[in-house]
């Protein structure tokens, strides 16, 4: 897809991945509706973009809450306009540090859940049926390896990460044939705060940087070869393109 | 004809009372039937907007409710004095009038500047301009306001109460109700059958002000936008002799007022055009809408696409059978030639 002139939504765009992210696509010429829960570290950030010349707008959000779906989708339609690429980056870590599954509670399994899983899926509802209706449309999650692979004490970031690339993959099956592309991406291990707040020990210098990952993801954004419904490692997607 | 009082649940078994203007007859059929009377290369044309939260508090005696977004960033708004959304529109108590310069605020940090307050409407039309702009202004609006509630309901509405499944930009203050039947089920059946979909937006206006002198007025102009590849998509359908079928009134008045001479122009304009017995429909074959009661304007609409005759003995027919009307209720599709095979396959029984 065109990323110029694009109309994109970015939840968790107030730090790490998601800020580069919209600062990649809005260099890119995208018109970028930054999502967070606070508006404070949203300013600063599209501040910076406009000064660049950049088109992007602020929205605060809990995607945890039901009723601030369609408030959002609303809001960013009525300032980009349809939107053609939503990217789920918004992910909620638990309690930290992490538990495991005996010390977690139902209730933080619950929240962990309805950021990141049912927040998506409701903000997907709420925009892709547009994209069903206009045969264009992209849909990004942000996924981790925790999808994957059972790591003790990651249990409720864990399921809802596998269970968000099956709504990816879901999604794609559904609507793959109605023009709209729906995939996850895997960004690896990166030097982020979320990061630092599950794995304190951790070097940073042997993270990759975010603004460097968001490259790569915006590239698989544009490649029309990206399968739908495919869950993508970024650090295997290589610099093809 | 009874008020359907709740959204319903399980849209797909709204009835849809299916009248057919060539045949002269109608026939009880169920939404999820629509895609049997479309066919290749048929258009359905949808509103793609968004229902805003269009109702404001100021205090206990004042509810604004905005009518149309203008060009220059201000707003049409229209006052409601004493009452809650249970009171009839018609049965609220008279609004304190407004004055130039004065400020109002909603709550929420939304906060307004009366411009100018029209005479002619007893002071009930004024235009305002609110304090914030950009996403400031949409996030204290989806806070502050409340989508416009109708006092035959069960419940008050939520905002995604009144969202069609499709909807995009939230250009409409009322919900563009015809589609709200339509899930994608059905949308992608239509598809499956060989129509195609198409889509506008059309900023659905309110539709009773609770008085008749003031609802003389409506529509005020609505903003409509028609795309290069919808007016296009259109005038292929209507060059090919198959049926444009406009999902609404909304998307009916967009399309007719953008007609020009017997194609669809495409752009942004605004429109009051009401239509009646006595228009000449250039691009629609088919209506699919809600059910209303005779004597609105929107029942004077259907008129374009039948005869009161046919609409009358359809009606009363739906009443006696249990149809629901108004904005949650069921749905009638008026297209010319949609019984043509079932009474064939009846006559060969």
């Amino acid at each position: 897809m065109n990323i110029a002139g694009t109309s994109a939504l970015v939840s968790g765009a107030s730090r790490g991945l998601g800020e580069a992210l919209s600062l990649e696509l809005a260099r890119q010429g995208a018109k970028v509706v930054l999502v967070a829960r606070s508006r404070e570290r949203l300013d600063p950030i599209v501040r910076r973009i406009r000064e660049a010349g950049g088109e992007a707008h602020a929205l605060e959000a809990d995607l945890g809450d039901k009723t601030q779906i369609y408030p959002l989708a609303g809001a960013a339609a009525a300032l980009v306009g349809s939107i053609d690429l939503l990217i789920h980056n918004a992910s909620e870590l638990g309690p930290t540090p992490l538990r495991l599954l005996l010390d977690t509670e139902c209730e933080d399994l619950e929240r962990v859940l309805a950021v990141n899983l049912l927040g998506p899926f409701r903000l997907s509802k709420a925009i892709a049926g547009s994209m069903a209706v206009r045969k264009t449309g992209t849909i990004v999650h942000v996924s981790s390896d925790a999808s994957v692979s059972a790591y003790e004490r990651w249990g409720a970031y864990s399921v809802s990460k596998a269970a968000l690339d099956h709504l990816a993959r879901l999604w794609a099956a559904e609507l793959g044939g109605h023009g709209v592309r729906s995939f996850s991406v895997d960004p690896g291990e990166m030097d982020t705060r979320m990061h630092a707040a599950a794995m304190p020990d951790a070097d940073p210098s042997t993270l990759a940087r975010p603004a460097d990952v968001a490259e790569k993801i915006v590239r698989l954004i544009r490649s029309d070869d990206v399968a739908n419904g495919a869950r993508i490692e970024v650090s295997k997607s290589g610099d093809s393109r | 004809m009874k008020a359907a009082t709740l959204p319903r649940s399980e849209p797909n078994r709204e009835r849809l009372l299916v009248v057919d203007p060539e045949r002269d007859t109608f026939a009880d059929f169920s939404i999820a039937d629509l895609p049997q009377f479309l066919g290749p290369g048929d258009a359905v044309v949808l509103n793609d907007a968004a229902t805003l939260p269009a109702s404001l508090r100021a205090d206990e005696e004042l509810e604004l409710r905005l009518m149309s977004e203008l060009e220059d960033g201000t707003w049409l708004a229209l006052t409601l004095g004493r009452g809650d959304s249970r009171v009839p529109t018609e049965a609220r108590g008279s609004p304190r009038p407004l004055s130039r310069g004065e400020q109002l605020d909603f709550g929420s940090g939304l906060r307004a500047c009366v411009i100018s307050v029209e005479p002619e409407s007893s002071s009930r039309f004024v235009r305002i301009v609110f304090e914030q702009t950009g996403s400031a202004l949409w996030q204290a609006l989806y806070r502050a306001a409340r989508p416009i509630q109708y006092s035959y309901l069960a419940r008050p509405l939520a905002l995604w109460d009144v969202q069609n499944a499709f909807a995009s930009r939230p250009w409409a203050f009322e919900p563009p109700s015809a589609a709200k039947p339509l899930t994608f089920e059905t949308l992608f059946g239509l598809e499956a059958r060989g129509a195609i979909l198409a889509h506008l937006t059309h900023a659905a206006g309110i539709s009773s002000t609770g008085d008749s002198a003031l609802d003389r007025r409506l529509p005020l102009g609505e903003r409509y936008e028609i795309s290069v590849a919808t007016a296009t998509l259109v005038n292929e359908t209507l060059a090919r002799g198959a049926s444009v079928l406009a999902v609404g009134t909304s998307v009916t008045r967009a399309l007719e007022a953008a007609a020009r001479g017997g194609r669809v122009q495409p752009g942004s304009e605004r429109t009051s055009l009401l239509l009646g017995p006595s228009s000449k429909l250039q691009i629609c074959s088919g209506l699919l809408t809600g059910l209303h009661e005779p004597g609105t304007s929107h029942y004077s609409l259907l008129e374009a696409f039948a005869s009161r005759g046919l609409l009358d003995r359809s009606f009363a027919h739906a009443e006696a059978q249990g149809y629901l009307q108004h904005e949650f209720g069921d749905s009638c599709l008026i297209l010319a030639g949609a019984l043509r095979d079932q009474l064939r396959a009846k006559q060969a029984a």
